[in-house]
């Protein structure tokens, strides 16, 4: 681990020195450009209200990953069991990708409103195809013999869905959500930029309007810092969830 | 694929059919198992016509076909659960079948911890779990290193010997063939039809270096190709 994260470690480190040196080299304004340290100070002295605000972003990331994983799935599920479903619904889970979020982030403001439930809708829809896309994936990725071997056994739909299909569809599902709870960051913080009370959407627009560039960053800084501790978290999960993916050959 | 294909096993049976690759023989068991229909023809059972899956047949493959998400436990567990058996007795059961067959140490391994000769005793084990009287094996050691098989094939002989299941044995190795069964089918190549039918009066157990079973095996080899070469010709 200490071994890994030590090349990611110096090249942050190093990008934030040059950094650093070109802001004080050049005299860029703190408007254009803050430092580093300055983003820093301003994290520290603002440290209550990114709190506040960040934990309404998590909040409404958090709910719209829930939202669309289990809808997601559900959806793969009947779509795998039903190719009439499939057949139906693929070119319009495939052609809603095609919609740009931003377009529709206003409509759902105005439907939903300003508070949380509108930004929960926005993740949600982001987070929703890779879910979709990688559930129907994994079903379909089930040994051809194995069902076969199943079937002999005279397993129900439902036993063999439950024993076969969902475990052999787990590694794909799990990388779904990798990709879902990273992205839902953007539906949250769009969502936010249309119309909120609150989040550090809400936040980065207000610090813009008013030139506060070092708190644009931190808000940034909040946000990525966010995405990238979900993401350890899901790769927990996987591995509590497939510990069999992780183990070393025993000896005899 | 198949033609005239007329095939016949006594209860208790031991019977190999050896074939040529890719002569249909994996086409043949899921006829047998009601995985595929036949366009003319019947499997019968007892006298009686199967039709579908009937649930009679146990089935293996050269592929272990392990859960890689399960225990060897819960592997062989398999049958039991989907059949909805009594746990604690399936489970008491498994780990004596796995005992006998060296698994003892390996109850809660994943499949992937274990090499390929530990994972087919344990796709045996699953599969006499399943108490079927007609165990349809398709090639199951084909993938297994020469010692690690001729140690399964008499682990095999062992557990029909104690069973007396009617065993069905697909192979395309001639020795395998008639160190095991009482009777082989040869197949030719496609369509499938019996070439020739033997009987294998030779006590257990058996010895390759045997002076009646050499002889065998050389009738044997001696069908096969030429079937082989006029394929090829």
């Amino acid at each position: 681990m200490v071994q890994r994260s030590f090349l990611p470690c110096l090249l942050l480190l190093s990008g934030l020195g040059i950094w650093e040196a070109a802001v004080h080299l050049y005299a860029i304004p703190h408007y254009i450009l803050p430092a580093p340290s300055a983003i820093a100070i301003t994290m520290v002295e603002k440290r209550s209200s990114l709190a506040g605000h960040a934990l309404v972003t998590l909040q409404e990331m958090l709910l719209g990953f829930g939202l669309a994983a289990g809808s997601g799935m559900v959806l793969a599920i009947l779509m795998f069991e039903l190719p009439v479903l499939e057949k139906a619904l693929y070119p319009y889970v495939i052609g809603s990708q095609t919609v740009p979020v931003f377009a529709i982030a206003p409509l759902l403001v105005v439907w939903f409103g300003y508070g949380i439930p509108s930004k929960v809708l926005m993740a949600a829809v982001i987070v929703f195809f890779p879910i979709v896309l990688n559930t129907l994936d994994g079903l379909k990725s089930t040994d051809a013999d194995v069902v076969n071997l199943l079937q002999v056994m005279q397993a129900s739909r439902w036993q063999l869905l439950w024993k076969v299909h969902l475990p052999s569809a787990l590694p794909f599902i799990l990388s779904g959500a990798k990709i879902g709870i990273s992205i839902s960051t953007i539906g949250a913080v769009i969502g936010e930029w249309v119309g909120s009370k609150a989040g550090l959407g809400r936040l980065m627009l207000d610090a813009n309007s008013q030139l506060q560039v070092s708190l644009v960053f931190a808000a940034i800084f909040c946000l990525s810092l966010m995405g990238l501790g979900l993401f350890g978290c899901m790769t927990l999960v996987e591995r509590w969830m497939m510990p069999w993916r992780y183990l070393k050959p025993r000896e005899a | 694929m198949l033609d005239g294909l007329n095939l016949s096993a006594a209860s208790g049976e031991f019977i190999s059919v050896l074939g040529p690759s890719g002569c249909g023989k994996s086409t043949l068991f899921n006829l047998i198992t009601g995985l595929l229909h036949p366009d003319a023809g019947e499997i019968c059972l007892n006298g009686a016509r199967l039709l579908g899956n009937p649930g009679v047949f146990a089935y293996m493959q050269q592929k272990d076909l392990l859960l890689p998400w399960r225990t060897v436990l819960g592997n062989v567990l398999l049958g039991p659960e989907i059949k909805r058996q009594p746990k604690a007795a399936a489970q008491a059961e498994a780990m004596h079948l796995l005992d006998q067959l060296g698994l003892k140490h390996f109850y809660h391994s994943y499949p992937s911890q274990l090499s390929g000769g530990m994972r087919q005793r344990a796709a045996l084990v699953r599969t006499l779990l399943l108490k079927k009287q007609c165990l349809l094996l398709d090639e199951p050691f084909g993938a297994l290193d020469a010692m690690t098989r001729s140690v399964m094939q008499s682990i095999l002989l062992d557990i029909w010997r104690k069973w007396q299941q009617t065993i069905l044995l697909v192979t395309h190795d001639v020795e395998e063939a008639l160190l095991l069964s009482d009777r082989i089918y040869v197949l030719t190549t496609r369509p499938a039809r019996v070439k020739k039918e033997i009987e294998v009066p030779l006590p257990h157990p058996r010895s390759i270096t045997d002076i009646a079973l050499v002889r065998l095996k050389r009738e044997l080899l001696t069908t096969l190709q030429a079937d082989l070469q006029q394929s090829f010709e």
